[in-house]
């Protein structure tokens, strides 16, 4: 472990509690991310991943806790407090489980949503079509070309979402989140129902977001064989509470992960 | 399969059922002007024209008509594949003339010319007054609600409200209240216009602001509860707004550009025009917006508000905006109706006014400007003509049950409206396909 003062941390949640009525569905969890890594949450079913994606990105309040990001240039933002939009506006962006694309609009609309400012007013600039306007929406729309290149959805570009495969929804929700000019994204289960072959090129994807757009990545995945390959660093979550941290050498060998798994009387595990 | 099936037959009897309780429910007995005690008789059996050729009593035009919807229906099942087909086929050619910009322009500069030299035509001064307060102000109201209900996807069920404080402010600042006009100082009509739109735009944020944090229906009560408040102010603070008997005539507008004089009088056409100019207006301005950065935000919001979230979209300030911009149209249709009634009262402004502009952007197809233009002007056309002919026995506190009826029919065959928005008509089928995740359950994912 290198030391504390060296390490360049990007976000970071300590001692989040989060209740539904008298439910916890976050207890005491503490999630360190450090810049430029590719850092994944597993656990079981209603472990409370989503739960934690849900309070970093401002969908949810927890009660206790505190969530900072590091933004590259910029004072630390907290979190806690602060809407959906302007989290996202920070530069933390997120992808949902089921995914949540505008269905009715073409996939290049799709990335152009996000592409755009949407700080400020604008009314008069959206109506007059002043040279800043046209200048902003030059910008967005090179962003959105450069980017459905990116996914490889250049040819599907003018193709409405709902018509697109599963796989493809998936990389141009990822677009998407991407459009927003993010330094963290979160992406939560980006391969659930998914093909074998649409796996490996979503965990592709995942890599090139972090080498070559430079995006810290966070990620929920099931898919222990993807989890495993991709992520350089683990937080395991059983029952709302942080009960492993580590590589993903050290998360297969963890007794207590493997307990949480395959429960207490396992003989023998597999990889 | 023959047309005397058992199921056909079946349908018949609901058929009856449903026309006989139409035919006592309307009519002469359904009104407050006949006498109360003419019951059943007074509707049921009255003789009236059928279609101007001869005269029989109303029953039998109700149990006719429903006959011939029998038979239609009945026809048209067992081919309502082919039949469908053919629609298809149909409105291929419309839409592949619409998708062609050059087509486009064409269309709208006919329809331009066309509206221009309408006036020439309509000689009668009662219509052409008909055309631009039953049709014109209500294109503007229609085009208003059409910005919150279908680009934003905000339902607002108290849109009369902007009318109202449209037209109150011009009667304000015209000196037609019993409150003194501002600074005591009437200004002309015509300055009003700018004026009254940015008061229904201000009333617009002022509303938004705390509602809309609101969804759904919770938000249609609210604004319902808005448009309730502005009307029973009118009504009941007489010392203000003049209550019931309303204001006293707001004078008509005049131009004095000092080289060139004009004044609008009792002649409705020089309004026609300013109306017109107006209506153009707002729908190159909600085009503009529809396309841009603003318009792709409502849709974002409309579609999917967390997952417009997720990208930095604020809803709340695209809400307020749209119910802004939205109010501005309707501001000026106040106006425009102030201008040209001359006397207003809170007769003009209630509920049913709400209802009905909603009706026209449903009918016309909710996001789509032209559709809604053109409903307006469809609807509003055919209530005049209802209205002021009464044909077959037609009374005028029935319209809204055909009205009602019309709407029902339209959601089962054409439920994105007359002209629907492309993006509209896909969401349409994508709800009807249901595999739409629209429920806030998506977030709370980790649940088996």
């Amino acid at each position: 472990m290198s030391d504390e003062a060296t390490i360049d941390y990007i976000l970071r949640a300590e001692n989040l509690t989060l209740r539904f009525g008298g439910v916890v569905s976050l207890r005491d969890v503490s999630v360190e991310m450090r810049r430029g890594e590719i850092l994944a949450v597993i656990g079981p079913n209603g472990a409370g991943k989503t739960s934690l994606f849900n309070s970093l990105t401002g969908v949810y309040q927890p009660q206790e806790g505190t969530i900072t990001f590091m933004a590259r240039d910029g004072a630390p933002l907290s979190v806690i407090g602060k809407k959906a939009h302007q989290i996202a506006q920070a530069g933390v962006s997120r992808t949902f489980q089921a995914s949540r694309l505008f269905n009715a609009l073409s996939v290049f609309e799709n990335i152009k949503i996000g592409a755009e400012d949407h700080r400020g007013i604008g009314l008069v600039g959206a109506l007059v079509k002043g040279p800043g306007t046209r200048r902003g929406e030059h910008v967005s729309d090179n962003l959105v070309i450069e980017l459905l290149e990116f996914v490889g959805l250049t040819s599907e570009a003018n193709l409405i979402a709902s018509q697109l495969s599963y796989g493809a929804r998936r990389r141009l929700e990822i677009a998407r989140a991407l459009a927003t000019n993010p330094e963290v994204i979160l992406l939560d289960e980006p391969a659930a129902g998914t093909n074998p072959s649409e796996k490996l090129a979503l965990a592709e994807l995942i890599r090139r977001v972090r080498d070559e757009r430079g995006v810290s990545v966070l990620l929920i995945e099931h898919d222990m064989k993807l989890v495993m390959s991709l992520a350089e660093r683990l937080y395991v979550l059983n029952f709302g509470s942080v009960i492993a941290e580590g590589s993903p050498a050290e998360i297969r060998a963890n007794p207590v992960v493997i307990d949480a798994y395959l429960g207490s009387s396992h003989e023998e595990t597999s990889a | 399969m023959t047309i005397l099936s058992l199921a056909n037959l079946k349908r018949l009897a609901m058929i009856l059922i449903v026309t006989a309780v139409i035919a006592i429910m309307t009519g002469a007995a359904g009104s407050s002007s006949a006498p109360p005690t003419t019951g059943i008789h007074g509707s049921f059996f009255e003789r009236v024209s059928w279609f101007g050729l001869f005269t029989a009593p109303r029953w039998l035009l109700f149990f006719t008509l429903g006959v011939i919807v029998w038979l239609l229906v009945s026809l048209y099942r067992p081919r309502a594949q082919t039949i469908r087909r053919g629609a298809e086929s149909f409105f291929a050619l419309p839409r592949a003339v619409t998708s062609r910009r050059w087509a486009r322009v064409t269309l709208m500069l006919v329809a331009l010319a066309i509206v221009i030299v309408l006036p020439k035509f309509v000689h009668e001064s009662f219509w052409m007054y008909l055309i631009v307060e039953q049709i014109g102000v209500w294109i503007l109201l229609a085009l208003g609600l059409n910005v919150v209900v279908g680009f934003a996807g905000l339902l607002d069920l108290g849109f009369a409200a902007f009318y109202a404080i449209g037209a109150y402010t011009t009667a304000w600042l015209t000196g037609a209240l019993p409150a003194p006009a501002l600074f005591h100082h009437p200004i002309p009509t015509l300055w009003v216009i700018p004026i009254g739109i940015l008061a229904a735009m201000v009333f617009g944020v002022l509303l938004g602001t705390p509602t809309l944090r609101l969804r759904g229906d919770y938000l249609a009560i609210v604004t319902l509860g808005f448009a309730l408040i502005i009307d029973d102010f009118v009504e009941t603070q007489s010392g203000v707004t003049g209550g019931g008997v309303g204001s006293s005539p707001v004078p008509h507008p005049a131009l004095d550009l000092g080289f060139y004089h004009f004044k609008w009088g009792l002649s409705p056409t020089p309004y026609y025009y300013l109306c017109l100019v107006f209506i153009v207006v707002f729908i190159i301005v909600f085009t503009s917006l529809e396309h841009s950065r603003i318009g792709r935000a409502w849709v974002a919001i409309r579609e999917d508000e967390v997952a417009a979230e997720s990208v930095g979209i604020n809803p709340l300030k695209y809400k307020v905006m749209a119910f802004a911009v939205g109010a501005a149209s309707g501001g000026f249709g106040g106006v425009m109706s102030a201008g040209l009634v001359g006397i207003i009262n809170p007769s003009l402004f209630t509920y049913q006014v709400s209802v009905n502009v909603l009706v026209l952007v449903i009918f016309g197809g909710m996001g789509s400007i032209w559709g809604v233009a053109l409903g307006a002007i469809v609807i509003q056309t055919a209530t005049s003509y209802l209205d002021n002919y009464q044909p077959w026995g037609y009374q005028i506190n029935d319209l809204y049950m055909y009205i009602g009826a019309l709407l029902i029919v339209m959601m089962i065959f054409r439920p994105a409206g007359l002209l629907p928005s492309r993006r509209r008509a896909r969401e349409f089928a994508e709800a009807k396909r249901g595999d739409d995740v629209h429920t806030d359950e998506v977030l709370t994912g980790d649940q088996p």
